[in-house]
C-alpha cells in the first residue's frame, strides 16, 4: 500500500458563533493517492470549501479543528506550528482559487507574484525567479509569456488570470494541488482548455489534487474517484464511474437526476431535490440527509448513519443502501408534480431588426480628421424574433455581446440604430420615449438576486413598488392580494413578504425577482443568466417555475445563458452569438445535431457531461476572444475556428446558409459539407487537445 | 500621463481663477471703506476721496477685479493697509516658509506615528489595543487645539522646560534650535491629524486582510511579516496617502489656533492679523496662497495615488 499524499481521518471542525461552537464538519475520512485527481462535491453551505483549506491546515481564525487527525505524505500535521505549516504552504500543498483576479494581489506585476515562491522555497535569485516564472507561464500556456510577466492583474483577460493562478501553484511543484471551484467563473470554451492543462499538469508534476466543485458534469470527465459532501458530512465515496453508474446513496442520486441534459427536450419537469440544505447551526441526530431524502424511514431521523466501508474504498453513510444496491429499494426521482407545457401561439412578442451597439464614444479628433468610432461594437447588426408564449434561448461566450443586446431590448441601454416591435407595434429605442403600457410588457430577471433586490426593502415592499409604479389605480387590499397571489406563484408562501432579502436564500432571493419580473403581467421577460449563480438541486427548482410560469402567465422568455444545458431544456428556438453577430439560428435539436456553425460545434463539445463512461467532443478553441475594438475580418470567428478553410475565412464575410425548416448557419463551408465532417472531431483540435 | 497633468494643471489655474473672484467679491462685501481705514477716523472727505481714487475704488467692480488680478499675478501684491503700507508679497513670502517647516515637521512626526498605530490597531481589530488607541486618538482630536496646546506648555515647556513657550522661529537659527522650537506646535498639529490618519489606516488595513490575494499570500508559505508589509500595506496606506497628501494643504493655511496658541509667525497668525485690522490686500494675499496650497495638495495626491495605484491610468 502506498501512503496516501493527504489523508483525513474523522476530521470534524467547528466554528465559533455567538456564545458556542457550532460544527461544520463531522467526521470526514478522505484520501488522496499520487497522480488521483479526487473530486469533491456539495452545494454551498455544505462544507467543501472549508475541508479543502482545512486539510491544508488554513482555518478561518474562528474556526477550530474538533477532532480527528489529519496526515501529510504519512506524516501527521494535526497540530503542526504556523511556522512549520508554512514550510508546507507552496511547495507541500497550494491552492488554485475560484475568484483568480481577487486572489491576485493588484499592485504586483503577474512576474514577481509567481517568482515570489521560488525565491522563498527554492532560495533562488530574483533573475533565476523571475526567468523560471517565465517558464512557467509559458507552461500554463501562455502565448507570450514575457509581456504576461511584466502585467497587472487586472489587465488579463479571466481565463489568462487563472492560467496565472495555476502556474503560481505549480512552481514550487507541490505534492498536493487544491483546487476550490477554479473554473467556475470562466466561459465553457475557456473551462474546457483549462482542465486540459490541470489533467496534463498534474500528471507531469506527479502530483495529488482536490478538485472542489459543484459541477458534476466537470467532475464526471475530471476525477478518478469522488467524494460527495452533504450539510458537512461525507455521504459518499467511490470511484468516478461507480459514483455515477452505480449510485446508492439517494442524495446522489437526486442530484444526478436534478441535472438539466441536452436530451431533456421532451420531459416537462426537471427531477427536483424538496426542501433546502440544511443550516450549520443544527446538527440532527438522525441523518443529516433525511429531512429531504425520498427514502427516509424513521430509523434515518433518530440514528445517524455510519460512515461504511463497502469495497475498495467504496464510502457510504446510508442505513439503506444494501436496498439501494441489490435492487429492492428503487429511489424514485421523477417529478411529484406535472408541469403544463404551452406550445408556442402565433405571432411575435417582440421583434429585433438590425440592432446596433458601440460602446466608447467618436471623440472630436476622430471626427475633426473623419475616422470611425473606434467603440467597442457590443452588438453589430443583429435581428432576432420571439413568438408568443416561447423561448429564445441566447448563447455565447462573455463578450459575445447577449447581455448588451438584452439591455437594448428593455431600454437600460439605447440601441445606436435598429427597429424594435413589441406585440407587433414599433418600440422606441429610447426608455424614455416608450408608455408605460409599454413598459409593463417588458421585464428583466438578472444573474445575481443579491444585487438586483435592495437589502432594505421586504419582499412585499419592492413587488409592490414594481407592481404600483406602472399601475397606481390598486387599492391597498388588491395590491396585497397580487403580492400573496405572486409568491404563490413562485412557490414560496405569503408570509416571505415582510422579510427582508438577507433573510432568504440565494434560490428564494431569484424567485423574488422572478416574482417581482411577473409583477406587471409582462409579455417578455428577459432572463439573464437566472441560475448561473446558484447551486445545481436549486437551479433545477428555478427553471421548472420559470417553465411553469411561462405556461401560466402566458409570458415568453429571452434567456440567456453561456449553459448550453440550461437553454436546451427551456428553450424552444436557440440564437448564437459571436463577437456582437448571430452565426447561427434555429430550434434546440437543430442547433445541437450536425450541422452546426464550428463555433456552435465548440461551444457544445465543451459541455462537461455528467457521465464518465462517455468521452466527450475534444473540440477545443485555441486563443481569446478577440477584442471587439478590431473585430477580425472575415469571418469574426477565425482566428479561433478548427475548421478554417483558407483565405475566404479572412476575407469574406461568410453567407448565411439555409439549412431548412428556419435553421441558418453563418458559415463558408457548405451545410452539407459540415454535416459529413462534423461526424468526427477536427484533426487540429485533437492533436491539440492532446498535446503532449 | 502628459495629458493627465496637462489638464489638471488647466484645471488647478481655473480653480485658483474662480477663488480669485471669488474672494475678490467676498472683501468687496466687507464694511468699511478701505481709504477712511488707512487715513483714520479723523480725517477729511477731500483726502478720503483723494485716495479712493487713486486705489481706484471708485472704479466699477469688474475692472477693480482685473485690476487687481493682473497686478497679483504679475507679482505686484500690493502694500499692507496698516503697518506702514508695508509690500505685501516678502512679508506673506516669509510667513509661508514658516508654515511649510511647521508643516514638514508635522507630517514628519504624524505620518509614521498615526499609520504605524493603524497597523497595529487593524491587525489586532477588536482587541484590547485596538480599543486602547482608538479612544486615546479620538480623545486627543475631541480636545480643542488651544486645550491640547496649552497643556503641552503647560507641561513641556513651562513644567519640564524642554521646549520654549512660545516658537518665534528665526530664518538664520541653527537646525536644533529651529526643531526645539517647532516641536511642541508640530505636536500638536500631530493631535488633530492622527485621529482621522488612524482611522483611515485601520480601515485600509482590515479591509484588505479580508481579501482572497492576502489567502493566497500566507498559502504561498510567506512569513507573516512579508504578508503584511509586503501583500497587506501595499494596498491597505492607498487611501491614507491620500489624505495625507490632502491635509498638507490644511497644514499651511488652517494652524491658525495653533499659532496663536504658540506665537508662532506662519500664515494663520499672519491672517489673524490682516482680519483684526481690516487688512484687505493682505487678507486677499493669503488667501490665495493658502488656496493654491489645497489645490496643488489635491493634485499631488491624484498624481500619487495614480502612481502607487496600477489599477488607475492617468489619461
Amino acid at each position: 500500500m502506498t501512503t496516501p499524499v493527504i489523508a483525513a481521518e474523522a476530521l470534524s471542525i467547528d466554528y465559533k458563533l455567538e456564545g458556542g461552537w457550532a460544527n461544520a464538519l463531522l467526521d470526514i475520512s478522505l484520501e488522496i493517492n499520487s497522480l488521483e485527481i479526487h473530486g469533491l462535491v456539495g452545494e454551498s453551505g455544505s462544507g467543501k470549501s472549508t475541508l479543502a483549506l482545512a486539510l491544508m491546515r488554513y482555518l478561518a481564525p474562528n474556526a477550530r479543528i474538533s477532532g480527528g487527525r489529519i496526515f501529510f505524505d504519512g506524516e501527521e500535521i494535526t497540530h503542526h506550528s504556523a511556522a512549520q505549516m508554512r514550510a508546507l504552504w507552496g511547495r507541500g500543498f497550494s491552492l488554485v482559487p475560484q475568484d483568480a483576479l481577487a486572489s491576485l494581489n493588484p499592485s504586483y506585476t503577474i512576474g514577481e507574484q509567481i517568482a515570489e515562491i521560488t525565491r522563498l522555497h527554492d532560495g533562488l535569485t530574483r533573475a533565476q525567479a523571475r526567468a523560471g516564472a517565465i517558464e512557467m507561464l509559458r507552461r500554463v500556456k501562455i502565448a507570450d509569456p514575457e509581456t504576461v510577466a511584466a502585467r497587472y492583474p487586472h489587465q488579463l483577460s479571466g481565463g489568462m488570470q487563472q492560467r496565472v493562478t495555476i502556474a503560481m501553484a505549480l512552481s514550487a511543484r507541490p505534492r498536493l494541488l487544491i483546487l476550490d471551484e477554479p473554473t467556475t467563473s470562466l466561459d465553457v470554451t475557456t473551462e474546457a482548455v483549462i482542465l486540459d492543462l490541470f489533467r496534463e499538469l498534474i500528471r507531469e508534476n506527479g502530483a495529488a489534487a482536490l478538485y472542489v466543485s459543484h459541477d458534476l458534469g466537470l467532475v464526471a470527465q475530471l476525477c478518478d474517484r469522488v467524494t460527495v459532501l452533504y450539510g458537512g458530512e461525507v455521504m459518499a465515496s467511490a470511484p468516478v464511474t461507480d459514483l455515477f453508474k452505480r449510485p446508492l446513496h439517494p442524495y446522489t442520486i437526486s442530484l444526478l437526476a436534478s441535472l438539466p441534459r441536452p436530451t431533456t427536450g421532451v420531459e416537462t419537469r426537471l427531477p427536483t431535490i424538496p426542501g433546502a440544505a440544511p443550516s450549520l447551526a443544527e446538527r440532527p441526530r438522525g441523518c443529516v440527509f433525511a429531512d429531504r431524502c425520498p427514502a427516509a424511514e424513521q430509523r434515518c431521523h433518530d440514528e445517524k448513519p455510519a460512515l461504511e466501508v463497502i469495497h475498495d474504498g467504496r464510502l457510504i453513510k446510508c442505513h439503506r443502501w444494501r436496498e439501494i444496491a441489490d435492487g429492492s429499494l428503487q429511489i424514485d426521482t421523477s417529478p411529484k408534480t406535472r408541469g403544463v407545457d404551452a406550445a408556442p401561439r402565433p405571432g411575435h412578442v417582440l421583434q429585433a431588426i438590425s440592432i446596433r451597439k458601440t460602446f466608447g464614444r467618436r471623440s472630436l479628433f476622430d471626427r475633426w480628421l473623419g475616422r470611425p468610432s473606434s467603440g467597442v461594437r457590443a452588438v453589430d447588426d443583429v435581428s432576432l424574433a420571439i413568438r408568443r408564449r416561447s423561448t429564445l434561448g441566447l448563447v455565447g461566450e462573455s463578450g459575445s455581446g447577449k447581455t448588451t443586446l438584452a439591455r437594448c431590448i428593455i431600454g437600460l441601454e439605447t440601441a445606436d440604430s435598429g427597429e424594435l416591435e413589441l406585440l407587433e407595434l414599433p418600440l422606441s429605442l429610447r426608455l424614455n420615449e416608450r408608455k408605460p403600457a409599454e413598459l409593463r410588457e417588458l421585464q428583466m430577471v438578472f444573474q445575481n438576486p443579491n444585487d438586483a433586490l435592495n437589502p432594505f426593502m421586504t419582499v412585499g415592499a419592492a413587488i409592490s413598488r414594481t407592481i404600483r409604479r406602472l399601475d397606481r389605480t390598486l387599492s391597498r387590499e388588491q395590491l396585497h392580494d397580487r403580492v400573496s397571489a405572486l409568491l404563490n406563484a413562485v412557490r414560496l408562501t405569503p408570509e416571505y413578504a415582510d422579510r427582508y432579502p438577507s433573510e432568504l436564500s440565494g434560490g428564494e432571493k431569484q424567485r423574488v425577482a422572478i416574482a417581482r419580473a411577473f409583477a406587471t403581467n409582462p409579455a417578455l421577460v428577459l432572463a439573464d443568466e437566472p441560475t448561473s449563480s446558484l447551486d445545481v438541486s436549486v437551479q433545477s427548482v428555478i427553471l421548472n417555475l420559470l417553465k411553469d410560469l411561462r405556461a401560466e402567465q402566458g409570458a415568453s422568455y429571452l434567456f440567456i445563458s453561456h449553459d448550453l444545458r440550461a437553454v436546451s431544456y427551456l428553450a424552444d428556438w436557440i440564437v448564437v452569438m459571436y463577437l456582437g453577430e448571430i452565426v447561427e439560428t434555429g430550434d434546440v435539436d437543430q442547433v445541437y445535431l450536425a450541422p452546426s456553425h464550428p463555433y456552435t460545434e465548440a461551444l457544445i463539445s465543451a459541455i462537461a457531461v455528467p457521465d464518465p463512461t462517455v468521452k466527450q467532443g475534444r473540440i477545443r478553441l485555441e486563443g481569446e476572444l478577440p477584442s471587439a475594438r478590431q473585430l477580425p475580418s472575415g469571418c469574426r470567428f477565425h482566428t479561433r475556428c478548427p475548421r478554417k478553410v483558407g483565405a475566404i475565412c479572412e476575407q469574406e464575410a461568410p453567407p448565411w446558409q439555409d439549412c431548412g425548416d428556419g435553421h441558418f448557419i453563418r458559415c463558408h463551408i457548405p451545410a452539407d459539407e459540415l454535416r459529413v465532417l462534423q461526424q468526427t472531431p477536427p484533426e487540429s483540435a485533437v492533436v491539440n487537445a492532446l498535446g503532449d | 500621463m502628459a495629458r493627465f497633468l496637462t489638464r489638471r494643471l488647466l484645471l488647478l489655474a481655473l480653480t485658483l481663477l474662480i477663488a480669485s473672484a471669488i474672494i475678490f467679491l467676498l472683501t468687496q462685501v466687507l464694511p468699511g471703506d478701505p481709504a477712511r481705514l488707512i487715513l483714520g477716523r479723523e480725517a477729511r472727505p477731500e483726502a478720503i476721496e483723494n485716495l479712493r481714487q487713486q486705489l481706484g475704488l471708485n472704479d466699477p467692480i469688474p475692472t477693480q477685479y482685473i485690476n487687481w488680478l493682473t497686478r497679483f499675478a504679475g507679482g505686484d501684491w500690493g502694500t499692507s493697509f496698516t503697518g506702514g503700507s508695508a509690500p505685501i508679497r516678502p512679508l506673506v513670502l516669509e510667513r509661508l516658509g514658516n508654515s511649510l517647516r511647521l508643516a514638514a515637521l508635522a507630517l514628519v512626526i504624524s505620518i509614521p506615528l498615526s499609520i504605524g498605530l493603524g497597523v497595529i490597531a487593524g491587525l489586532r481589530e477588536n482587541s484590547l489595543l485596538d480599543g486602547a488607541i482608538l479612544v486615546l486618538t479620538l480623545s486627543v482630536v475631541g480636545l480643542p487645539e488651544f486645550v491640547t496646546g496649552l497643556v503641552l506648555i503647560n507641561v513641556f515647556a513651562l513644567g519640564l522646560g524642554w521646549f520654549p513657550a512660545s516658537a518665534t522661529a528665526p530664518p538664520d537659527a541653527p537646525l536644533g534650535e529651529w526643531l526645539r522650537q517647532l516641536t511642541l506646535p508640530a505636536i500638536a498639529a500631530t493631535f488633530v491629524l492622527m485621529a482621522y490618519v488612524v482611522r483611515m489606516t485601520r480601515a485600509g488595513v482590515i479591509d484588505e486582510l479580508k481579501k482572497p490575494y492576502v489567502r493566497t499570500a500566507e498559502l504561498k508559505g510567506l512569513p507573516r511579516r512579508q504578508v503584511i508589509f509586503k501583500h497587506v500595506l501595499r494596498n491597505a496606506l492607498l487611501p491614507t496617502i491620500t489624505v495625507i497628501a490632502l491635509s498638507f494643504g490644511w497644514l499651511i493655511g488652517g494652524l491658525i489656533v495653533i499659532e496663536n496658541v504658540f506665537s508662532y509667525p506662519g500664515l494663520g497668525r499672519l491672517m489673524t492679523t490682516a482680519i483684526l485690522r481690516k487688512d484687505i490686500p493682505l487678507m486677499q494675499a493669503i488667501v490665495m496662497v493658502v488656496i493654491f496650497f489645497v489645490a496643488l495638495a489635491n493634485l499631488a495626491a491624484d498624481i500619487l495615488y495614480a502612481l502607487l495605484n496600477p489599477r488607475i491610468r492617468l489619461e
